[in-house]
């Protein structure tokens, strides 16, 4: 355990989220779960990709990996499977992770990778000037929705579930302290787990706005809901209407990925040396 | 006006082209071919796909070069699974040999199809072993007059040794040795080891299938087969026998990469599944991801992480690969590709060769960043330049891209067997993980002398390292001020000096041949094969080759030097001279006798001979 304190996590850098960004608020709760966790700094990875959450690396205070659109799960996995010591955080936005980066979510999941991935859900995107998202809800209107975006959206929860996901989880930005520990409860899960995070983005999506969820959220702990239920989760999952459930959905413990490779038994290959065993005796297979 | 479309090269893209020049240097071939042949065999081994067509080859190669041979073996193949014609065109001789032969020797077919398709390439006194129970005696298929035909009942053999089906191509292969008179101990020992690990039951199988082979070859051997080869005095094989992919691979291992993913594409499967078959042994994580856009920024997560990594592909993959490939060079982190070139464009063939992407890995991704090209021509190359690849990147923090091909990298290739002691290493500034002592606060993109900054692996206690796809400060926080961005882009390319200073001690050139010849012909990565058994066979003390290794940060002055005062021909797989485009634009030299191909088709030795004669 050490002690860290709020500044210790922050670096200081001038943050350039529009004021009142839901943003702020997944910072937060992060920042808080770091110091409650009290795990030293350098432990952490946090992998973002492109879209206002991929700013996160240049605000919390642990390493920080910034790479390109979509791709947070495969920098994430590449990097734990080096390094199995180093709790992989992996932040995404909607249009990151459920357009462009869809590919990734079944098959993180389905390896059971040790990555967590939080997804800054605010169904619309917001660094490009306010498009349709994959998960603005039909009907929703912007430049390129004019008339009202006619699919229907992509349920997060839902498609998590669906993807085996040893850990399913949503939470939103007015509740701080309800997120940090939905955190902490993905980081202590061993295996992929996946938050998605209903954020406000207050420049461009009037729809999901503070006052939409404040009024509709609850959580699924205060209402008899079972985690270990996987059919009771999906049709929680189904819920968006006038009720909308926070809190952990589903959690199942089962194989990490990479404890079933027996070269990652004695230690992270980071740690061990280069030189491979039996180079010459392989060599000599081809004569 | 710009070379690089003109119509005067001796472009052999016409299919009547092509047959006149294969006639024509096919009889000046049979002048230069001695009567009897006991130093030298082309074999070819056909049939239909999934037949086991390319293992039966290898197992023929292997059991040659353990009698002190030295082996080149190609499989030509379409893109499908089952049916279709396969075939394997194996070459063994008492000298070195880089390349598949124009001509055949002894025809292995499994199917009436192949000696149908491949009769007219054999030599006038070849032979055709078949399945005499298959193809009758009476067949139209087979070829008349001259040729020896050596009919084998192999399925009634395969019944007789109670073996399963796929026993008959070791029949088969029995049969060749008794019919070249080879010693059947050295195909007895390969099928030995190679099926070991199926069980005694699979190799007694085999040995009694091959042993039924050759005896029945034996006795119907009425008059001496054409070539006559023998296993030379040197005794144990001191060379190996391995595909291009697994001498990258081999490289990979030894330079202690310890992070690998590829997504499967031909032809740079064979890494893959090499690298899958020795991760647990060889202590290092080998995975096989959704897409080649999960394969490359898994690797380079990993490799930021602080191992050496690396993926693999072929081009379309590549084209997926190209965002990431940028990524990994903003961001510094060392990584290595290996790109197998196939013909485009597009799915162009599959499984056919092609030197067509020279420009497109010179040129991938948004923006400029500076990185290393190898293009290895051989198999000892192949192992060298991997090695060379992990020093280069983690040295000098920028991508490494090994350029092969389907004809490298899927051919088997005969190579002294690679040192494995003293396998330079040098991770460049890669800090201890065990505590960082330097200046607070760490700085990933620190401004240096020599543009390299001090690399850190996330989890070193005491630094937090942070790095950006963004425009990004010294600290790799982003940072899109006009002074960063130009200071940021010169650091990277601030490199490039003392890049050029190590490549100085590499073989960024190699030249074969008299060095005070006239003419010199100029080429890269697998047609380097081709190319010198044509010089062999041309025997002129006025001709060389020029071999480029290193294409980018390109060997300007090396090439210009080699160039001087001669008279260049060029060799290339492509239709746009891509290599020659690059000397006229760092060298000002115009070569204007090209001899290019982009059939799919790898150069052949004969025909490329006849081609240079042309030309000169």
């Amino acid at each position: 355990m050490v002690k860290l304190t709020l500044q210790d996590v922050q670096t200081g850098e001038t943050n350039t989220w529009c004021p009142g960004c839901g943003n702020f608020g997944i910072l937060r709760a992060l920042q808080a779960a770091l110091v409650d966790l009290g795990l030293p700094r350098e432990q952490y990875l946090v992998v973002t990709g492109i879209g206002c959450h991929g700013k996160l690396t240049n605000y919390a205070s642990v390493n920080g990996f910034h790479g390109i659109h979509g791709r947070v799960l495969p920098v994430a996995t590449g990097a734990k499977l080096a390094n199995h010591d180093l709790i992989v955080l992996g932040f995404a936005g909607d249009g990151d992770q459920f357009d462009e980066g869809l590919e990734h979510l079944p098959h993180a999941a389905r390896r059971n990778i040790d990555v967590k991935l939080f997804t800054h859900d605010n169904k619309v995107y917001g660094l490009t000037t306010g498009q349709t998202s994959p998960t603005s809800e039909p009907g929703y209107k912007s430049k390129t929705s004019p008339t009202g975006s006619i699919p229907l959206p992509i349920n997060p929860v839902r498609l998590a579930l669906a993807c085996d996901a040893s850990f399913v989880a949503r939470g939103w930005v007015g509740d701080v302290t309800h997120l940090k520990e939905l955190i902490k409860a993905a980081i202590r899960h061993p295996g992929f787990a996946f938050v998605d995070i209903l954020q406000v983005c207050v420049t461009f999506n009037r729809v999901n706005t503070y006052e939409f969820y404040r009024d509709r959220v609850y959580k699924l702990e205060d209402d008899k809901h079972d985690p270990t239920d996987y059919r009771q989760a999906v049709v929680r999952s189904e819920e968006w209407s006038n009720r909308i459930p926070i809190g952990i959905f589903y959690r199942k413990e089962r194989p990490v990925y990479h404890a079933a490779l027996p070269q990652l038994a004695k230690q992270p290959l980071v740690r061990q040396l280069l030189y491979p065993p039996g180079l010459d005796k392989l060599v000599n297979e081809f004569t | 006006m710009h070379d690089r479309y003109s119509a005067r090269h001796f472009s052999t893209s016409s299919r009547k082209a092509q047959r006149h020049l294969r006639s024509e240097a096919l009889n000046k071939w049979t002048e230069w071919q001695p009567v009897v042949r006991t130093d030298q065999i082309s074999v070819l081994v056909g049939g239909e796909a999934g037949a086991g067509i390319s293992a039966a080859g290898s197992l023929l190669g292997r059991a040659f070069l353990r009698g002190g041979l030295h082996v080149f073996g190609t499989i030509d193949y379409p893109s499908l699974i089952r049916g279709g014609h396969n075939f394997y065109l194996l070459r063994a001789a008492s000298q070195p040999v880089y390349a598949q032969w124009d001509t055949i020797d002894l025809i292995i077919a499994f199917d009436a199809r192949t000696i149908q398709r491949h009769k007219g390439e054999l030599v006038a006194d070849g032979g055709v072993i078949y399945d005499s129970d298959q193809v009758p005696a009476e067949s139209p298929d087979l070829p008349k007059k001259g040729i020896q035909l050596y009919p084998i009942p192999l399925q009634t053999i395969v019944k007789a040794v109670e073996g399963a089906p796929v026993v008959r191509n070791t029949v088969a292969l029995g049969a060749a040795v008794g019919i070249l008179n080879y010693e059947f101990g050295l195909l007895e020992s390969v099928l030995r080891e190679t099926f070991a690990d199926k069980g005694t039951k699979v190799v007694d199988m085999n040995q009694r299938a091959a042993r039924a082979g050759y005896e029945h070859a034996q006795k119907q051997r009425t008059s001496q087969f054409c070539c006559q080869l023998s296993p030379t005095a040197e005794t144990p094989s001191k060379r190996i026998l391995l595909s291009g992919n697994e001498a990258v691979g081999l490289g990979a291992i030894a330079a202690g990469c310890k992070f690998y993913a590829a997504y499967p594409m031909t032809p740079a499967s064979g890494l893959l599944h090499f690298m899958i078959a020795q991760a647990e042994r060889c202590n290092f994580v080998a995975i096989q991801p959704e897409s080649e856009i999960a394969a490359i920024n898994m690797a380079i997560g990993a490799s930021y992480a602080g191992v050496r990594a690396m993926t693999s592909t072929s081009g379309g993959g590549f084209c997926l690969m190209t965002e990431a490939l940028g990524l990994a060079g903003i961001t510094e982190t060392p990584l290595v590709v290996l790109l197998g070139q196939r013909t485009g464009p597009s799915t162009g063939l599959a499984t056919y060769t092609a030197q067509g992407d020279l420009r497109f890995a010179l040129h991938a991704g948004q923006g400029e960043f500076p990185r290393v090209i190898i293009a290895p021509g051989d198999a000892r190359e192949c192992f060298d330049a991997t090695i060379d690849a992990f020093n280069l990147t983690e040295e000098f923090q920028l991508p490494v891209i090994i350029l092969g091909d389907k004809q490298l990298l899927e051919s088997d290739l005969t190579a002294d067997v690679f040192p494995t002691d003293h396998v330079p290493i040098n991770r460049g500034k890669l800090l201890p993980m065990q505590a960082y002592a330097g200046p607070q606060p760490y700085l990933r993109h620190q401004y240096t002398d020599d543009g390299i900054s001090p690399r850190l692996a996330p989890g070193t206690p005491g630094a937090l390292t942070h790095t950006e796809s963004s425009v990004h400060r010294e600290i790799g926080f982003s940072d899109d001020s006009a002074d960063t961005t130009q200071r940021m882009a010169d650091k990277r390319y601030q490199k490039l000096p003392k890049l050029r200073q190590a490549l100085t001690t590499r073989p960024t050139i190699k030249l074969y041949g008299a060095p005070k010849a006239p003419t010199i012909l100029v080429g890269w990565g697998s047609s380097k094969g081709a190319i010198l058994e044509a010089l062999r066979l041309l025997n002129d003390d006025g001709l060389s080759f020029l071999q480029v290794l290193y294409l980018e940060p390109f060997p300007t002055d090396q090439i210009r030097a080699a160039l001087k005062g001669k008279r260049p021909i060029l060799v290339e797989g492509n239709q746009t001279a891509q290599l020659g485009s690059l000397i006229k634009e760092y060298t000002g030299i115009t070569i204007d006798q090209k001899i290019l191909r982009y059939d799919g088709r790898p150069f052949f030795p004969v025909r490329l001979a006849a081609q240079i004669k042309e030309v000169l």
